[in-house]
């Protein structure tokens, strides 16, 4: 009887006897993200569920990841098999208004070179001594779109998922703070203080609807590998234009995405157990990440400036950095700093232009590279 | 293959790539346009 009454006790409190000091310290990154999405409003709708999912996997003994957890559940359901990012991405597209776009479709160009900062941050982990694939997975945080960071990641790195997940979501709402600095240093003041003209032809409705099932076709006939990206952003969209399934379109933006985002937080925190994050390559991958972001935006604003001459000073050099794909967070950067050299300066529309144009240019880069490293054997 | 090779090639068709696929899309687009003009009393 005393034995059976001291083997029930001995079943209490055994976390604190199995916890590790990495246990520790990602208990309080995980309240660092708590604070972050809650104090700070920084990504919350992400960064709370990951927060409280890396809470959960570092109390010792629970076994959530293991394989009857619920947490491995949830993970194998949409992680394991990249289908939570397609589906947020039916629901980013279905919100995406491509119309400033395709008033101005030469603005398609900043979309590209704000995602030129993937494949130099490639070449930079390389030399760092990553492995192929792990490069990859870094790189493609300067996609600056989580689900396309996530889906690469799961799929080729998945050992990466927590750190370049984190990296993504953080940098992602740190645009304000990175990127004016940048568009300071490169551009000149007459530069910066270019009035853009408005587009004066709008687009007709049967041009938005054809447009969605262009680029699906045309981008997965040219890189297949990525047609997953493509096509689900694509369905999105022209569920949206078409305006005839209003239901799955409001679907698409609410339900399906604000439960697949639970989850998707909540299994992506689950791979943040202290023994696999805590490792000096976690602070590596962090800080390739901040880069990525750089270099995206150095390019896109390089490129802007190119456009400004070849226009005949034309286009404000600006909205080059908001060819990256963190909507419509850059194309307001963009905006804020436009009027901060000119008051009577109104670049958003033309902002938010190149703004979508990052977002298809960041599910292109990222099908090309998946082409290309199929077409080289690696995966 | 090396990490060299394999980078630089990284590098010269991922950026190389992604700006003819988005040019592509910006004809592509110009074209629809011109397909599809916007009309003031049917597409309002």
């Amino acid at each position: 009887m005393f034995e059976a009454i001291v083997n029930g006790i001995s079943g209490l409190g055994t976390g604190f006897v199995n916890l590790h000091w990495s246990n520790l310290v990602m208990i309080a990154v995980g309240c660092l993200l708590l604070y972050l999405g809650i104090k700070k409003d920084v990504e919350p709708l992400l960064l709370v569920p990951i927060g409280f999912g890396a809470i959960l996997i570092n109390v010792p003994l629970a076994d959530l990841m293991g394989d009857e957890g619920f947490l491995r559940t949830i993970y194998n359901m949409g992680i394991a098999n990249e289908l939570f990012p397609l589906l947020i991405f039916i629901g980013i597209g279905a919100m995406t208004d491509f119309g400033p776009l395709l008033e101005n479709p030469k603005i398609f160009l900043l979309g590209a070179a704000g995602q030129f900062g993937i494949f130099l941050t490639i070449g930079l982990a390389l030399i760092f001594g990553f492995s192929k694939l792990d490069a990859v997975a870094i790189g493609i945080i300067g996609a600056c779109d989580g689900p396309t960071a996530i889906y690469v990641t799961s799929k080729y790195a998945p050992h990466l998922l927590g750190a370049v997940s984190v990296a993504a979501y953080s940098y992602m709402s740190l645009v304000p703070v990175i990127q004016p600095p940048i568009m300071k240093l490169l551009t000149s003041e007459k530069e910066r203080t270019v009035v853009m003209e408005p587009a004066t032809k709008p687009v007709s409705r049967s041009a938005k609807i054809v447009f969605p099932i262009a680029v699906t076709v045309v981008g997965g006939l040219i890189a297949p590998k990525g047609l997953p990206l493509i096509g689900t952003i694509m369905l999105g969209n022209l569920l949206k234009e078409c305006a005839v399934v209003s239901r799955l379109t409001k679907a698409s933006e609410n339900e399906i995405a604000n439960v697949v985002t639970l989850f998707l937080g909540i299994s992506i925190g689950a791979t943040m157990d202290g023994r696999i994050f805590l490792t000096p390559q976690t602070l590596l991958i962090l800080g390739f990440g901040f880069l990525a972001i750089c270099l995206d935006t150095v390019c896109g604003v390089l490129f802007g400036k190119l456009m400004y001459f070849l226009t005949g000073g034309k286009i404000n050099p600006l909205i080059g950095a908001a060819g990256i794909s963190a909507y419509p967070m850059a194309a307001r950067v963009v905006q804020k700093e436009g009027q901060k050299y000119n008051k009577l300066n109104f670049l958003l529309m033309h902002a938010v232009g190149a703004n979508t144009g990052g977002q298809v240019g960041s599910v292109m880069a990222a099908a090309i590279m998946l082409s290309v490293l199929h077409g080289m054997g690696i995966i | 293959m090396d990490n060299l090779t394999f980078g630089l090639t990284m590098i010269v068709i991922g950026m190389g790539g992604t700006l003819l696929v988005l040019s592509l899309f910006a004809i592509l687009m110009n074209f629809l346009k011109m397909v599809f003009p916007f009309k003031e009393e049917k597409d309002q």
